[in-house]
């Protein structure tokens, strides 16, 4: 299969590797996928308490090439959004960033969970309500 | 920041990209291409053709061919079959055999681990009123001769067992096999493509019935291979499945590709003179490049029975890397993957899975095919590569990290997507 240049690009050097202090109440963790399906992605932000923007941004993916560029440019993406703005990228956006051929859109679709895993996450530990709002990210 | 990009220097001797996927197919040798280049040419005659020069030495060349082929596997020349490879051989011999044995019985016995030349046409003749028995095979890749025992009945006609898997390179018991076979009066055909001129193989001693080769596989060229059918003790009936001229013996019409033929045969000439050494050699390379994997790195494991097995062969699980991403990190180095995600139905090898693999552990193997033209050095930059990109793609895996963390990854509740 041939791979686009954008692809090649996160594969050989992948954005944000690593991983955040999971305990933490600014942090939030989103495992997705299944081994014996072949991906897995761990994908963590750190939420700014005061201002809701994700300041920080780290993944780890088990999977082909497509997988791993997937998670990094989605955490290249949500780098410096608000949560609320960084729920809005869509898979979509993802596969047309990165060129992904049919086959590969379920990456894309494992990165957008990824996303919305790790703010589910923050939020439950944060204690905001769906929608997030100002209010009630200063009642944790 | 992390990068996955090599830095593995190539050394001197080595051209890139290499080629480690001879299972697939190989290089033509060029003894080969030079005994068929004057077929394509000058002596372009028919091999049908019975009244004049053109025809028979095309005939002649092959004649020599059939005998070439012939002693490579202990059969005579009257015994060989030519066709378009072994697809089609597996098929006319697999079909042939069920369509001719039909008023005998309806019972046909097979393995998991078949190639799908094997198992889809058994599954063709399930829709014909067959029955089809699949053995299911060890956790070293072997079938269980006390399963065969036990499936075989009296409406048994025919067992098809392969010689070596394609993908672990394991060596079915096929003498002993054949021996069951006989005994109990049923025939026993062996897909031998990937055994055929790479250990030795003998259809009297291993009392093999049937048996599909190609040409491809052996440094010869492809659209060409053979089938042998046995002539006497027993004398095995096939029933043709493609009608026309009455070519070979009947059982194949289509006009002879004649320098096909005579790479096929060359093929064979050469992989008889030089097997013995061959295999050492192959083995020696097989060897090494599993011991400088198994030294750098941990979680790695052989799939298949390592004692009896292909000396080219090393199908090796990576664990907790994904089997493509792996692939795209040594592009210059061309093998396989038993990933899904490197095949059109994105399902894992099914042959891994028959071993008992898990999904997750068939994602991460790769399929190291080694040839005669592969070289010492290659082997080398291989490993050097193979382990470089390992290493990196598991810093970037979640869960070798986890695994190292000491976390079971079987008590996760995974959300299958």
């Amino acid at each position: 299969m041939a791979y686009s240049d954008k692809v090649i690009d996160h594969y050989n050097n992948p954005r944000n590797v690593g991983q955040l202090d999971k305990a933490s109440t600014e942090v939030g963790t989103g495992l997705v996928g299944a081994p014996e399906c072949g991906d897995v992605m761990r994908l963590q932000i750190r939420v700014n308490p005061e201002t809701q923007v994700i300041e920080e941004a780290k993944f780890k993916t088990f999977g082909c090439g497509s997988a791993i560029a997937s998670s990094s440019l989605a955490t290249e993406w949500i780098k410096g959004r608000t949560v609320e703005d960084a729920l809005a990228i869509k898979n979509t956006d993802i596969v047309k960033e990165l060129s992904l051929p049919p086959v590969k859109i379920h990456c894309s679709v494992l990165a957008e969970d990824a996303i919305r895993a790790a703010i589910g996450d923050w939020k439950k530990k944060n204690g905001v309500a769906e929608p997030a709002t100002a209010t009630a990210a200063a009642a944790h | 920041m992390s990068t996955v990009t090599s830095q593995v220097e190539v050394p001197a001797g080595v051209n890139l990209p290499i080629y480690m996927d001879n299972h697939a197919t190989s290089p033509m040798d060029s003894r080969v291409l030079e005994a068929m280049l004057p077929y394509f040419t000058n002596k372009f005659g028919n091999a049908a053709s019975r009244n004049h020069s053109f025809g028979w030495e095309a005939e002649q060349a092959v004649e020599t061919a059939r005998e070439q082929i012939a002693k490579l596997i202990g059969a005579t020349a009257k015994e060989i079959i030519f066709t378009s490879g072994a697809t089609e051989s597996n098929n006319l011999a697999i079909k042939g055999i069920a369509e001719m044995y039909r008023e005998r019985g309806n019972h046909i016995i097979t393995q998991v681990t078949e190639h799908k030349a094997v198992l889809d046409t058994c599954k063709r003749l399930e829709k014909y009123g067959y029955r089809v028995t699949y053995l299911p095979v060890k956790a070293d890749g072997l079938i269980d001769l006390e399963d065969l025992k036990r499936a075989m009945d009296d409406k048994t006609i025919l067992v098809s067992i392969m010689a070596a898997n394609n993908e672990i390179g394991v060596l079915q018991p096929i003498r002993e096999i054949g021996k069951l076979c006989h005994e109990k009066n049923v025939i026993f055909h062996t897909d031998a493509v990937q055994a055929v001129g790479k250990v030795p193989l003998n259809v009297i001693a291993d009392n093999i019935d049937v048996l599909s080769l190609t040409a491809h596989k052996i440094y010869g060229p492809k659209g060409v291979g053979a089938l042998y059918v046995r002539r006497r003790n027993p004398r095995v009936q096939i029933a043709a499945q493609i009608d026309g001229g009455g070519h070979e013996r009947g059982m194949r019409s289509g006009t002879l590709n004649v320098p096909g033929i005579v790479g096929l045969g060359k093929a064979c000439e050469i992989a008889q003179s030089e097997m013995e050494n061959e295999s050492a050699y192959l083995r020696g390379l097989r060897d090494r490049l599993n011991n400088k994997l198994q030294s750098e790195l941990d979680y790695i494991h052989v799939n298949g029975s390592m004692e009896h097995r292909l000396p080219g062969n090393l199908n090796v699980s990576f664990v907790y890397v994904e089997g493509e991403s792996l692939l795209m990190g040594i592009n210059d180095v061309a093998v396989s993957s038993g990933s899904a995600c490197t095949s059109a139905t994105l399902e894992p090898s099914y042959v891994l899975k028959a071993l008992g693999l898990g999904d997750d552990v068939a994602h991460s193997s790769i399929r190291f095919g080694l040839g005669r033209f592969n070289t010492q050095a290659e082997v080398d930059y291989v490993a050097t590569k193979v382990i470089d990109i390992v290493k990196k793609l598991r810093e970037l895996s979640p869960l070798y990290e986890m695994v190292k963390d000491g976390i079971d990854l079987t008590k996760i509740q995974w959300a299958a997507h």
